[in-house]
């Protein structure tokens, strides 16, 4: 009598044990199935953030464009958006980014190329374990460190050199600026050498080829579109550059080719009035808005021209 | 018949070649040189300037316009205070967009969708990021600019660093770790969870502060979002007012025409900030070298 119970007993205790691992289990296959919904969720903030800046900058910008029009706004070459009669002309913007770009490429593009060559087909493994990281070391300071350079020092020197250029001036910040791109051309264009095979360059160099024109003639036709892309995407990297423009070239809206004057880029105009507290709702704030939308065009169509060139233009091997 | 090959002339042809090599080998060198070269300059012209600026009063005074007694302890808790914003979210955000990429995505547009979006987004301009703080955070939201507006802004700029480097630490993670844990009947959660993200976290951590450095060096967006450097008091929580290193060394620099010592406190500022970045970096190096596994 006294086992039978125990028995049940112990019967009950199995399949309410059985019972009780269901209903864990249901819960735990609840959460299963929550799980990617959860994480789809989160991962789609980064959609919300596109989203959000193409509301924002859109939203406000035709705003902008409703009272000023947008052919004025483009083919304007004037901009005085604190005068007593605001105009708002784009051009000297568009004319002080392109140039700061410019001087920055002529310093990053050379420099970042030949560096890349150094450090993929010359360079031994041990040097360029210590060069690589060094060199990455440039791309990890802050731009505003990069401004504060430019304006204190660079400058300064320049001004011995050649007296005429200004206390702000585009040519420092456009210089430091490539300084400041150098590692990052110098790694994709490194990148895109050293997964060219090592067939072609064994082949090239059994022919009798030094190393210099196996570079030339076989590595860099090789790696070609992956070290354009480099150089785009340099550029977009240049226009989208702030505090180092802000701070060493000055707030003057000069529509000019002088490189020994200040000029302004779009980036350092979105600063100036944001900063100046430009009161919400007024002509010049929403100007703010459509200089960063075309700025934002500028610098995605520049990605995407890399995207494109590398994808489209690789050699496969 | 073979023209016989004119040795002393084959001989001053190739050694133009290999003399030609030489030389573009030290043009080579040299330009990889002149990028160091110039961050050697930087860093020595800097801690000239402002290391003697450097002292206990420096680092925990106020803001003065004594240059004499000005100090930076509200900037470091701006900093300090925007860090504990943006590695929690970043974090978060970061790590589940990977996995979710990585392990529940399937294979199609969707994922490719995102991952292109997320690509893109590391290319936008970080002042364009300021407008977004600006219009939806401090705006739209209402918190003004306060810490909780500077350090989501700055979360939102640095995602897609995080992202594209928490995807690589769960790729590398090798396909048997978790086939085991299946073969134990373990379900897709409970691999991710005790097995995937364990293996990964090293790798993952270092781009966390990889990202995070990148956040606390930014000024372009919080000029926009309007942070001052004036006298304010210290920051205490989310809501308060704050200012951060980058935005002091851009007040004073661009102030330094007006008082010649604001330059000086501008570079002791830039060693105390890149003392920061260089001590988070090598935290990051240290991490990943001792407690990465090798597969």
């Amino acid at each position: 009598m006294s086992k039978n119970s125990e028995a049940k007993k112990e019967a009950v205790n199995v399949s309410e044990m059985i019972a009780q691992n269901k209903k864990k289990k249901n819960i735990s296959n609840l959460f299963e199935k929550l799980i990617p919904t959860i994480l789809f969720l989160l991962a789609s903030i980064t959609i919300l953030t596109t989203l959000g800046i193409l509301y924002t900058l859109l939203s406000q910008a035709i705003e902008f464009f409703k009272r000023v029009p947008i052919w004025e706004f483009f083919t304007g070459t004037v901009l005085k958006p604190l005068s007593q009669n605001p105009e708002f002309g784009l051009l000297p913007l568009i004319n002080g980014t392109i140039i700061s770009t410019i001087i920055a490429m002529f310093v990053a593009g050379p420099i970042g190329l030949m560096s890349a060559i150094y450090l993929s087909e010359y360079a031994s493994d041990r040097v360029r374990r210590i060069l690589k990281p060094l060199l990455e070391i440039l791309a990890g300071i802050p731009t505003i460190v990069y401004g504060f350079f430019a304006f204190t020092f660079v400058t300064p020197i320049i001004r011995a050199i050649w007296p005429e250029v200004e206390a702000t001036n585009i040519l420092s910040p456009g210089l430091v600026m490539g300084v400041m791109i150098i590692p990052m051309i110098a790694s994709l264009s490194e990148d895109a050498m050293t997964s060219v095979p090592n067939a072609m360059r064994e082949g090239s160099l059994a022919m009798g080829a030094t190393k210099l024109e196996t570079t030339l003639k076989v590595v860099i036709p090789a790696a070609f579109s992956g070290i354009i892309a480099s150089f785009v995407l340099g550029i977009s990297r240049a226009i989208g550059e702030t505090m180092i423009v802000t701070i060493a070239s000055g707030s003057s809206k000069n529509f000019t080719f002088d490189i020994t004057q200040s000029m302004q880029t779009m980036t350092a105009y979105i600063v100036e009035v944001a900063g100046g507290e430009a009161p919400a709702g007024s002509t010049i704030y929403y100007s703010l808005y459509a200089v960063a939308l075309t700025l934002f065009v500028f610098t995605l169509t520049m990605n995407l021209l890399a995207r494109y060139i590398s994808r489209k233009f690789r050699e496969e091997y | 018949m073979i023209k016989q090959v004119d040795a002393t002339q084959l001989k001053s042809k190739m050694n133009s070649r290999v003399r030609k090599n030489a030389i573009w080998k030290s043009i080579f060198l040299l330009s990889t040189l002149f990028g160091l070269l110039v961050l050697a300059v930087l860093i020595i012209r800097v801690v000239m300037q402002g290391a003697s600026w450097i002292d206990i009063d420096f680092l925990t005074g106020r803001l003065s316009t004594n240059a004499d007694r000005a100090g930076i302890m509200g900037a470091l808790l701006g900093t300090v205070w925007v860090m504990l914003v943006v590695i929690p979210v970043t974090l978060i955000i970061g790590v589940a967009t990977a996995i979710y990429l990585e392990l529940y995505a399937k294979r199609g547009k969707i994922q490719s969708f995102i991952e292109t979006n997320i690509s893109n987004l590391a290319g936008v301009p970080s002042i364009v990021y300021g407008l977004l703080g600006l219009t939806i955070f401090v705006r739209l939201m209402d918190f003004g600019n306060v810490v909780l507006a500077g350090g989501l802004t700055l979360s939102l700029l640095v995602l897609p660093i995080l992202i594209v480097s928490a995807q690589e630490a769960l790729r590398a993670v090798p396909a048997q770790l978790s086939e085991a844990s299946y073969g134990m009947g373990a379900t897709k959660w409970q691999t991710i969870r005790r097995i995937i993200l364990p293996a990964a976290l090293p790798s993952i951590l270092t781009g966390s502060i990889l990202s995070l450095s990148r956040a606390i060096g930014e000024t372009a967006p919080l000029t926009v979002l309007g942070i001052p450097a004036l006298l304010i008091p210290f920051p205490g929580g989310l809501f308060d007012t704050f200012t951060a290193l980058p935005m002091q060394i851009y007040y004073w620099t661009l102030d330094a025409s007006l008082v010649a010592e604001y330059a000086n406190l501008a570079a002791a500022t830039i060693i105390v900030l890149l003392v920061l970045l260089f001590v988070l970096n090598s935290v990051a190096i240290f991490i990943r070298n001792k407690f990465q596994h090798r597969y």
